[in-house]
């Protein structure tokens, strides 16, 4: 495997490439294999289960998750999507978002495990609010959580079931994730935000443009 | 957005924002056990109505109490411009109060614009729920997500607004908001109750129902607006169903995939025939419950966004 300094070059001044493409491929591919052993959900007695992804690459990452349980174990697992912006505590703080698509499977979540799929898990406010959003949508048996990056900062007691690839970062710092269903190509990079003339770091608020994580 | 006063006041862009979020709350809402978001909690949203109405003004309140809004109604018999307060002294009070937005009704063309005058320095948002013979900005994008909803596109759509279009601000709302999205409007009206400026208006006019009704993928009708009328504007309602209600026949002369819209309250007999009304054509309950959507999203943008410094 190449040195990740190596990478950097392609990625543009100020950016690192933490994962390529086959790396994101394998993360994933690992973490489906850990969902498969965690809820035994091809045991016989299996648990009803949902994966449920949170907007914006949280959605197209549950359903590659769905696809490679599938290709392991032949269990087809329902996915869904669950907007958590109504629900979000920083409303108030920011201008109004356009809100995402939410779909949940047939059958509902009631008695479902669910496990909630999002890109990077930061402060832990979306999950929280991912949690208040389910609460309206059903009673599931039980919740998981399942995140491709975990970049540390947790303003809340909230942990993940499935870590893809634990970042240490700097709060200045950005993560961003690419997945090619919306940007063409699968790819994690870390980038350092510079403070602006006024000392503030910049933050992109629309999804698609700005980094990944909660604290989006 | 600060305000919603007028149609005018939006572009292609903030208008298909408004229909998508309307559109991503039913959806959001769509069989779920408890119908109630958590969004707008802690704010304080206030109707004032100097004018009848039921499904707006309840319509205001159902979207404010889904999102966790404090709503308050204001009636005024009950309240104190039935005592003569001005309806500045009233908002300048509201705001004083704690209302983070006033919904209000006013027979007043451009009332809704002097209220948030003189609220501008309060950061109270103001929504223009119908005022005068100017505008009902909300009406009109209830209706255009419920024609979005049955036609896909509205751009290159042709829409005919058939009645009282003198009177109607919803007509004009329509107007404004239909054209921006792209679609073409045909007024049908008997010349006396058309604006003496139409002419200058983007769209086309006719006086025949039945030579129209053929060439369009949907029909607006108006509510004759008796209560606005000072003399006559036409001979009788009998007549004035004959050249302008919407009758069986004239259904079968619409194509197929052209639905029906009424703003309500509907004058059975008059504008509509209540076979046609009831029939699977008319969307009438459709457009009350794509209002509350509606203004769910309408506060959504209106309120959830950053805090006014």
């Amino acid at each position: 495997m190449a040195p990740r300094s190596a990478r950097a070059g392609a990625a543009g001044s100020g950016e690192r490439e933490l994962l390529v493409e086959a790396d994101v491929a394998r993360t994933i591919a690992r973490m489906a294999h850990q969902i498969i052993e965690k809820t035994a959900l091809d045991a016989p007695d299996a648990p009803h289960v949902v994966l449920l992804g949170i907007p914006t690459r949280g959605a197209p990452l549950a359903r590659r998750l769905s696809a490679k349980i599938a290709e392991f174990t032949g269990v087809t697992i329902p996915t869904g999507t669950l907007d958590v912006t109504l629900y979000r505590d920083d409303l108030r703080r920011r201008p109004a978002r356009p809100l995402e698509p939410t779909s949940l499977p047939d059958g509902g979540l009631d008695d479902a495990l669910v496990v909630l799929v999002d890109d990077v898990l930061f402060s832990g406010r979306t999950v929280r609010a991912a949690l208040d959003a389910l609460r309206d949508h059903g009673r599931p048996a039980a919740v998981q959580l399942a995140v491709l990056i975990d970049r540390g900062h947790r303003e809340l007691p909230i942990r993940a079931d499935y870590v893809g690839k634990n970042v240490p970062t700097a709060r200045r710092e950005e993560v961003w994730v690419r997945l090619t269903e919306l940007d063409g190509a699968d790819a994690v990079l870390l980038r350092r935000s510079e403070p602006d003339a006024a000392g503030a770091v910049p933050s992109a608020d629309s999804p698609g443009d700005g980094p990944a994580g909660d604290a989006r | 957005m600060r305000h919603l006063l007028s149609i005018a006041d939006l572009d292609a862009q903030a208008a298909s924002t408004l229909l998508d979020t309307a559109d991503r709350l039913e959806q959001t809402l769509l069989g779920r056990q408890v119908r109630k978001l958590p969004t707008l909690r802690g704010r304080t949203v206030v109707t004032v109505f100097y004018e009848n109405s039921t499904r707006t003004r309840v319509s205001f309140e159902i979207a404010g109490k889904w999102m966790s809004a404090d709503v308050i109604n204001v009636s005024i018999g009950g309240s104190s411009v039935g005592k003569g307060e001005s309806l500045r002294d009233t908002a300048l009070t509201l705001a004083a109060a704690g209302a983070d937005c006033v919904v209000v009704r006013h027979p007043a063309s451009g009332a809704a614009h002097r209220l948030a005058q003189w609220l501008a320095h309060t950061g109270v948002a103001v929504v223009n729920a119908g005022d005068g013979t100017h505008e009902h900005p909300t009406q009109a994008l209830l209706d255009a997500q419920t024609l979005r909803q049955r036609l896909g596109d509205i751009a290159g759509r042709r829409i005919a607004v058939v009645g009282d279009v003198l009177h109607s601000r919803v007509a004009r709302s329509n107007v404004l908001l239909l054209t921006l999205l792209g679609a073409q409007v045909v007024l049908v009206a008997p010349p006396t109750l058309l604006p003496s400026g139409v002419g200058s208006w983007p769209v086309e006019v006719s006086h025949d129902l039945d030579a129209v009704l053929g060439g369009v993928d949907a029909v607006m009708m108006l509510r004759v607006q008796a209560e606005r009328m000072h003399g006559g504007f036409f001979p009788s309602a009998r007549e004035y169903a004959v050249d302008y209600g919407l009758n069986r026949r004239r259904l079968d002369l619409l194509p197929e995939h052209a639905p029906v819209l009424h703003p309500g309250p509907m004058l059975r007999g008059m504008e509509i025939s209540s076979a046609v009304a009831d029939s699977g054509r008319a969307l009438v309950t459709e457009q009350v419950r794509n209002g509350v959507h509606l203004r769910m999203a309408v506060l959504y943008h209106l309120l959830a966004g950053e805090e006014v410094e």
